[in-house]
């Protein structure tokens, strides 16, 4: 399969990857990894005029302390997310998701910015941000804005960053010592969730974080299951509100019916594991 | 787009597509056919190369990404005569049957062994699973990774009547 032709231009910086989006407007796409986006071109589902590689911009790849918060260049792959021992202490609920994305070739090209601004609600570390409210910083003609991940997912493959903008961090808040679990069912080990779940225990002034993969056109916060655990209820009485507000999609792979069954099971172990660690 | 790539320890120049995907690259222009094309979708592996000493799919990369990097493709792990340790144990161990899948698999192992020297049978079937074998030799797949890592892989051919698990290595004794 092969992509419909395109121009190719090389950003060094935010500062010109910005102004290459400037020029091209619509008509461009930035890549980093490439693992969301090539695969679409090649299907022909994507067909952008111009595209952005910014995968050699150095400043974009890092994960450091920051104050309260960890930040990690949008461009940090997740074999390097994986692999982080800041983030194994800090977030371990991060550093273990990014070791469940794909495969190890697909980790060591894709980037934990290009999984976000794809916004695939089927990707693992986008429910995996929404647990943790993490927040992430955009970069855009207007200088940069934060934007909480609960906010950035606004459709199916939409997300709150402009055409004109570039998604430069993530900064997620420092969770050791706090319960966590990622449950992921799926068919082949590279595929992806047929339903995922990212839970985190509550701590510092913060509720509990139960987020899902593929289970609407977004990836969701699984708003009744936190209530209720906010309420008191025991796991199990949480886990049986896993699929409300839902609207999981029906596919080969599954119903909607099974999908809403495969949420309450794999919250429910996902909230017994969170609750032994 | 002139792109300068070193594959298999040799500069090479090209003008290309900026389309061209970095399999198209070795296999058409280069002619290194020893990269398979399997599913084309990222998802089977056969296409397996390293890229700066780590596993990629070469079908989901383009030539043009690649501009400055270091390729290994399956022609270019032998020293001379001297085959790479991986591919000595993948002929040993029989760890393979119709061949298709093994260039991506042996690369894959390459760079698993290369992050994890001395990996556990399940490190071992779990660094692999971006690669398919179709002849789902994977049993002896695994011994040969094993086995080019100097483990014994003896207890790997055990069959014990009534065992509900095979035995494992690196895990503790099976139940």
């Amino acid at each position: 399969m092969i992509p419909v032709a395109f121009e190719y231009e090389r950003a060094t910086s935010v500062e010109s990857a910005l102004a290459l989006l400037a020029e091209h407007g619509d008509n461009a796409k930035l890549i980093a990894g490439g693992h969301s986006l090539l695969p679409l071109m090649k299907l022909r589902l994507a067909t952008p005029g111009v595209l952005v590689d910014i995968a050699r911009i150095p400043e974009l790849s890092y994960v450091r302390e920051d104050g309260d918060a960890i930040a990690i260049g949008a461009l940090t792959r997740h074999h390097d997310v994986n692999t982080s021992a800041l983030l194994a202490r800090e977030v371990p609920l991060l550093a273990h998701a990014a070791g469940q994305v794909g495969d190890p070739q697909v980790r060591h090209r894709g980037t934990i910015g290009g999984s976000l601004v794809h916004g695939d609600p089927a990707s693992d570390l986008p429910a995996v941000l929404l647990a943790l409210d993490a927040d992430v910083v955009v970069a855009g003609p207007a200088g940069t804005r934060i934007v909480p991940a609960r906010d950035l997912f606004t459709g199916f493959l939409e997300t709150a960053v402009g055409e004109d903008e570039l998604l430069t961090e993530i900064r997620v808040p420092r969770v050791a010592g706090v319960g966590w679990s990622f449950q992921k069912f799926s068919q082949r080990a590279c595929d992806w969730a047929i339903v995922g779940v990212a839970a985190l225990g509550a701590g510092d002034g913060r509720g509990p974080g139960v987020a899902l993969v593929n289970m609407g056109a977004t990836p969701l916060r699984a708003s009744a299951v936190e209530a209720a655990l906010v309420g008191g209820a025991d796991p199990a009485e949480a886990a049986a509100l896993a699929a409300e507000g839902t609207e999981p999609p029906g596919d080969l792979n599954a119903s909607p019916d099974f999908r809403e069954h495969l949420a309450r099971v794999l919250v429910r172990r996902a909230l017994d594991e969170a609750a032994t660690r | 787009m002139q792109v300068t790539i070193t594959v298999n320890g040799e500069e090479r120049r090209h003008d290309v597509e900026p389309r061209l995907l970095l399999v198209q690259y070795l296999r058409e222009v280069l002619g290194l056919t020893g990269t398979n094309i399997g599913c084309d979708t990222s998802s089977c592996g056969a296409c397996t190369v390293l890229l700066d000493g780590e596993s990629v799919k070469s079908c989901t990369v383009l030539a043009v990404q690649a501009e400055g990097s270091r390729i290994t493709t399956i022609e270019g792990l032998a020293e001379g005569d001297e085959w790479h340790p991986v591919q000595v144990a993948f002929r040993e161990q029989h760890g393979l049957q119709c061949g298709y899948c093994t260039p991506g698999m042996v690369l894959a192992a390459v760079s698993l062994l290369e992050e994890c020297p001395r990996p556990t049978e399940r490190q071992v079937r779990e660094g692999l699973e971006g690669n398919l074998c179709r002849c789902t030799g994977y049993h002896n797949i695994v011994k040969a990774v094993l086995a080019a890592s100097g483990q014994s892989v003896a207890v790997l051919d055990t069959v014990r009547p009534g065992a509900v698990h095979a035995p494992t290595i690196g895990e503790g004794p099976a139940s």
